[in-house]
């Protein structure tokens, strides 16, 4: 059988193509099944494979070695929260403060509050307002702690934080909000009734993929925060580990907490910690169970693309019914027939496989160009994509070609 | 399959002498159609030896093509024995006969049965390619075959660029690439003029005289008496076996 294969793999191959040459228009609409299927998958796989590098860059934007600490677990939540969990109290500010203290792996630590309820005051500036914009209140270690850089003016300091100053430093999506036309820097903004001097602002993020808030964020000191909001009590700690050490300072961080909030030895955390790639981890794990969902759905096309393969091999198998008696006559084997069919059947669903992956490049390629979703096709999805193109030829042709293999050449010769 | 299958088919030396290109012994082949059975053949005996230029002739119904499906290989006898040049056939596997007619036997038919897509010389290569003649040794040979049938100037012309005569020509071609022990001619002339029949037939006496065994089958008693010997077939059965002088 293999022997059969390697004899006549070009002969065989030149009769596939000159299959397709001479049948151009049936051969496409027997292929656009498999094309259509193979779209799908390098399509599916590149806006994936984009999603996946954007939202492990922004996570990473974050810092490596930075630990997300609240009293739910930080990331993608999925279904309802248990009753333990709508029960937990607060972090609060000294929780922080203990775990700069008592974590000799965590090399510093900051907490940020923010409007528990509902939307944040309305922010304004002169006749300009913002209304969707995150309102945090930090201790200035943030800055360092998130990795948020200076793009002009000054952070705010300790000094502004014990004095409760009302300073703020605003995130590049504001000023380009607010300040158009000019220098943001010692401007007056209102959050709803408080004023606030802008001393500085921040370079631009890297988003997660459908977030825009990223960029648009004012960061108050922590105190002043309070000043105004002494009813908010949630807080998110966010703690920076010593290069290489972060699995220890999250151990050490685990510990403090637990102690610190009495959970009972048997009982799991009160609170959850997540990291940079915990969370890239988490996202793969949810976007692998929707590409494998879409998979199954386009290889349910595949599957009609490859019965509408077997078809057109028994079409064709019958029309060259003179052709595989001849053959026989002059001395074909059964396995030469059946090959010389069978990677017939191969080379079209392959050639649809590959007009496919150009369709799916081409595809990729918009999407990112109109900017709708990111997108880069994955190597792997370029194999697969053929493989499985060939693999339903070599599949859904294997019956035609046995098939016609069998047929018996005293009835083939005399076949009209 | 391919070569591997020669050895374990070793020449019988028993069933025939080496002058002995064909021999067969009491050959039936019974057609089984449900309640009754039907005898094709009827225990036919004949020999026919090397460079030997025969026709089988009879009417439609004789049996003859039963016979010519047999000496072909295309198929099996019910009963009996068959030897091709000192090998006995009669009891092969599909493969082991796919081998044999390729080696063996050089068919040509009354329909011609070219490969359309195909030039004239990759139809006469197709033989060779079948048994794994590497490519340029199988290019030479296809030419040479095509310059014996004097279609030398038309290699790579396509069957339907070619006359009836032509395309005859490529057949007889294809059958004589492989050096096979006979060429086997089913009605060749059945499908062309009386004046292209008569050139495909000198092409026969020419190949027959440069030592070709042929064996002719046909009904038409003009072709069947440029043979040198007629088998005449009647009922499953070898009704005369004549010389026609020639």
């Amino acid at each position: 059988m293999m022997n059969a294969f390697r004899r006549h793999i070009r002969e065989n191959l030149w009769l596939a193509l000159d299959t397709l040459r001479t049948h151009k228009f049936r051969s496409f609409l027997t292929i656009l099944g498999v094309l259509i299927g193979t779209t799908t998958v390098i399509a599916v796989a590149s806006i994936f494979a984009g999603l996946d590098q954007e939202v492990a860059d922004a996570a990473r934007d974050f810092g490596t070695r930075t630990l997300f600490i609240f009293k739910w677990d930080p990331g993608i939540h999925v279904g309802r929260l248990t009753r333990e969990e709508r029960l937990r109290t607060p972090l609060t500010y000294e929780d922080g403060m203990g775990l700069k203290e008592d974590c000799p792996d965590v090399e510093d630590v900051a907490v940020e509050t923010f409007i528990w309820w509902g939307s944040p005051p309305v922010l304004k500036y002169r006749g300009s307002q913002v209304l969707h914009y995150n309102f945090v209140g930090a201790t200035p270690s943030d800055f360092r702690v998130v990795n948020d850089s200076l793009s002009d003016g000054r952070l705010f300091t300790d000094v502004d934080d014990i004095h409760k100053r009302d300073v703020a430093v605003i995130g590049a999506d504001i000023v380009s909000r607010l300040f158009p036309n000019e220098d943001p820097i010692g401007k007056q903004i209102t959050v709803g009734s408080n004023t606030f001097k802008v001393v500085g602002t921040l370079g631009k993020r890297k988003a997660f993929p459908g977030d825009s808030g990223t960029d648009r964020v004012v960061k108050i000191p922590y105190h002043t925060f309070k000043k105004f909001y002494p009813n908010e009590k949630e807080n998110f700690i966010v703690a920076m580990a010593f290069e290489g050490r972060l699995d220890e300072a999250r151990d050490e961080v685990e510990s403090v907490l637990r102690r610190r909030r009495h959970d009972k030895p048997n009982a799991s955390d009160s609170f959850g910690i997540s990291s940079a790639e915990a969370l890239i981890h988490q996202f793969e794990q949810l976007i692998g169970t929707v590409v494998l969902v879409t998979l199954v759905i386009s290889s349910i096309g595949l599957l009609v693309g490859g019965i509408g393969v077997m078809n057109i091999m028994l079409v064709s198998i019958t029309e060259r019914t003179r052709e595989i008696g001849v053959r026989k006559a002059i001395g074909a084997h059964r396995s030469d027939i059946t090959w010389q069919f069978l990677l017939e059947a191969m080379t079209l669903t392959g050639a649809g496989g590959i007009l496919g992956i150009l369709v799916g490049f081409g595809a990729s390629f918009l999407i990112r160009a109109l900017d709708v979703l990111p997108s880069a096709v994955p190597l792997w999805s370029v194999f697969v994509g053929f493989a499985v193109a060939v693999g339903i030829g070599l599949f859904f042709g294997l019956w035609p070609a046995i098939k016609a293999s069998r047929l018996d050449p005293i009835v083939a010769l005399r076949y009209e | 399959m391919g070569s591997q299958v020669a050895p374990a088919l070793g020449r019988d030396v028993e069933g025939a002498a080496p002058s002995v290109i064909i021999k067969t012994e009491d050959l039936w082949k019974t057609y089984d159609m449900g309640a009754i059975q039907v005898n094709a053949l009827c225990g036919v005996s004949f020999q026919i030896e090397r460079g030997e230029y025969v026709a089988i002739m009879g009417p439609s119904g004789s049996g003859k093509s039963t016979l010519m499906n047999l000496i072909g290989c295309l198929d099996t006898p019910t009963r009996g024995e068959y030897w091709l040049n000192g090998r006995r056939v009669s009891e092969l596997t599909d493969d082991e006969l796919a081998y044999i007619r390729n080696k063996e036997i050089g068919f040509v038919f009354q329909t011609f049965n070219l490969l359309s897509r195909a030039t004239a010389l990759h139809n006469v290569e197709l033989p060779l390619i079948y048994n794994g003649t590497p490519a340029a040794e199988r290019r030479a040979r296809a030419e040479e075959a095509l310059r014996t049938v004097e279609l030398g100037d038309r290699m790579e012309h396509k069957p339907n660029e070619l006359s009836g005569g032509q395309r005859q020509r490529v057949a007889i071609a294809r059958a004589l690439v492989n050096r096979p022990s006979i060429i086997l001619a089913d009605e060749p002339t059945g499908n062309l003029d009386t004046a292209t029949g008569d050139e495909i037939m000198a092409l026969f006496d020419r190949l027959n005289a440069s030592g070709n065994t042929i064996v002719l089958v046909t009904h038409e008693h003009d072709i069947a008496a440029r043979a040198r010997r007629i088998i005449h077939i009647r009922d499953g059965k070898v009704a005369r076996d004549e010389k026609t002088g020639r």
